[in-house]
């Protein structure tokens, strides 16, 4: 087993006049759970069908489980398993009649895709349903089926393209426990999403791409910690107060950054370097000025947050499309 | 749990690559023929077609047409059953358009390139199924025909032959709707394809003799591979017709040979390519 488990360099890809990727590089330690997070249209999904040897890039190079993926497809193809952003089970089959189906195309033999279908339908939950068509599951159980369907050949990397895209909160739980679960057994998932919720709760590693480019490469907890330590947020109760509390906060916070004002949420909001004293000066100032609020309070910087501080960044610093 | 062994590198050799391009076709042959046992009203439905079709042309508009010269409505059901058989294989394409329309578009072509199988079985194991389908509502129809009180008039050899015309002109439309279901943007585009074939398929002699049409659009329904093999298995099931004095007319066993040649020869590489682009 190579050291990383996909390693790409300078991948670039055109599509007529769309530059879906300029240069992108990926290094995923194998055994982790590597996120590519970004907007739609940032190359996320070109980069995964680059490394799934679905399309060819035009430009660098990329390994996968040790082979490369123009050269050496073949091997590629045995070790890897692509859930793709469609699901792609048949509807008018049963769940086990897929997943043989699968089998049988991995070439794995029918007895031994029979044996195995019965295996991953309990090891996804799907056993009591395994007769019934797809068609006749919620979001997150046909979710479950089409991880379960590139799972056949216990894949050394797995890759999900925007896996929760649709699902109602429940299937998401579902599914985010499902690829927990197979990250738990060694699988290493490369996977892309634009929910930076997924990112946190799913991934070691986080790329951020935007334009096709990659714009950082972080922890998810390190992501969150470059734009800046806690903000104060004020939730005030009459929109006439915002600019007083504002002025407030500005005081308290003592930084160079001034506070934002959301008038449609009648939210001030401010980075600040040390937060319980700030908190604290600022209760005690909104209460002799008389200020009435609804809600104060300290919090974490969300990955929302840095996600769009850090594109943002990305766009200024120049237009990489064609 | 169980480990689960890859297969083989050495399945990469040229040999069982060829083994295993027949073994996954027949695997996802054996996928589509499960859809027809699972799923019956989907077949229902795209045989409903032809026989509205045929109760429409028989009953309705063919008690007014004169096809064999001895008054009106006379000799109709002989005329109109084989060229509906024609039809039925004619529109076909649309059938496969739409199936690879829908594999593209529910990410199942991306899933079977991104497996070790034989890529090549996602189009040779539709062209399979497709044919088998075909020849199942050829059976349909031809029930139909026999209670309507149609009969083949020529002997074995010849009903036979008049089938595997039939089949020959659906086995080369497999490869105009391959290219035309991977060329579509999705399954409705696929869907609107209908308003290219229907008149595709009703210019033609299926249901009306060309001479009964205005000169030009006559000398278009004849030269249509559709009446071609129309006009061949009415010559073998030994049917009334009116030769209209086109040229092909006179030849229609050859054009029904040479027109599924000719579309095959075009299509074939076109549907290819385009599968090969899909890696574009």
């Amino acid at each position: 087993m190579p050291q990383h488990a996909v390693y790409a360099d300078g991948l670039e890809k055109r599509y007529r006049k769309t530059r879906a990727l300029a240069g992108l590089h990926l290094a995923v330690p194998a055994g982790t759970v590597y996120g590519l997070l970004g907007p739609n249209g940032a190359g996320k999904t070109t980069a995964v069908r680059i490394l799934c040897t679905l399309t060819r890039a035009d430009a660098g190079r990329a390994e996968v489980a040790g082979h490369d993926v123009r050269t050496q497809h073949r091997q590629v193809r045995r070790r890897i398993g692509l859930t793709g952003q469609q699901t792609a089970v048949d509807d008018s089959l049963s769940a086990r009649q897929n997943l043989v189906m699968f089998g049988r195309l991995f070439h794995i033999g029918t007895a031994a895709a029979r044996q195995r279908a019965d295996e991953l339908l309990h090891q996804f939950g799907l056993a009591d349903v395994a007769d019934r068509p797809p068609r006749t599951f919620s979001g997150g159980m046909r979710r479950r089926l089409d991880l379960a369907s590139s799972m056949i050949l216990a894949p050394d990397v797995l890759f999900l393209d925007e896996p929760t895209t649709g699902l109602d909160p429940a299937g998401r739980r579902e599914v985010w426990q499902a690829i927990g679960d197979l990250a738990a057994g060694g699988t290493t998932v490369v996977l892309t999403t634009h929910y930076l919720d997924e990112a946190d709760k799913l991934c070691d590693r986080v790329s951020v791409i935007d334009h096709g480019r990659n714009v950082v490469e972080d922890t998810p907890e390190g992501l969150k910690r470059r734009i800046g330590t806690e903000r104060v947020d004020v939730v005030a109760t009459d929109p006439g107060d915002l600019p007083r509390i504002a002025e407030v906060l500005d005081k308290a916070a003592a930084t160079a950054v001034e506070s934002s004002v959301d008038a449609a949420t009648l939210t001030v909001s401010a980075a600040v370097a040390d937060g319980v004293p700030v908190l604290v000066e600022v209760a005690a100032q909104l209460r002799v000025l008389g200020i009435p609020v609804s809600d104060l309070g300290l919090r974490r910087p969300t990955l929302d947050e840095a996600f769009l501080h850090l594109t943002a960044g990305a766009r200024g610093r120049g237009e990489v499309r064609a | 749990m169980t480990t689960w062994t890859r297969p083989p590198e050495s399945d990469d050799s040229l040999v069982a690559r060829a083994r295993w391009a027949v073994a996954d076709c027949r695997t996802v042959v054996a996928q589509e023929l499960l859809h027809l046992v699972r799923q019956p009203s989907t077949f229902a439905w795209q045989l409903g077609f032809p026989v509205v079709m045929v109760l429409l042309f028989v009953y309705v508009f063919g008690s007014a047409m004169d096809v064999s010269g001895q008054g009106a409505g006379t000799g109709y059901l002989e005329y109109a059953m084989p060229g509906l058989f024609a039809m039925s294989m004619a529109f076909g394409f649309m059938n496969t358009a739409f199936a690879v329309a829908m594999t593209k578009e529910k990410g199942f072509i991306d899933r079977f390139r991104s497996m070790p199988m034989a890529s090549s079985a996602v189009v040779t194991g539709r062209g399979v199924a497709d044919l088998l389908h075909a020849a199942v509502d050829l059976v349909i129809l031809v029930v139909i025909a026999l209670v309507l009180g149609w009969r083949p008039g020529g002997g074995l050899v010849a009903t036979l032959t008049a089938f595997a015309l039939l089949l020959w002109l659906r086995f080369a439309l497999i490869f105009v709707g391959v290219h035309l279901g991977l060329s579509v943007k999705n399954t409705e585009a696929a869907g609107n394809l209908f308003a290219v074939a229907f008149p595709f398929g009703m210019i033609s002699s299926v249901f009306t003799p060309p001479d009964l049409m205005p000169g030009w659009l006559g000398a278009v329904a004849a030269w249509n591979p559709v009446s071609a093999t129309a006009g061949a298995i009415r010559e073998l099931f030994v049917s009334p017709a009116v030769s209209s004095g086109y040229w092909i007319e006179g030849h229609a066993f050859a054009a029904a040979v040479g027109w599924p040649a000719v579309i095959t020869a075009v299509f074939l590489p076109l549907a290819v390519r385009r599968y090969g682009r899909l890696g574009r």
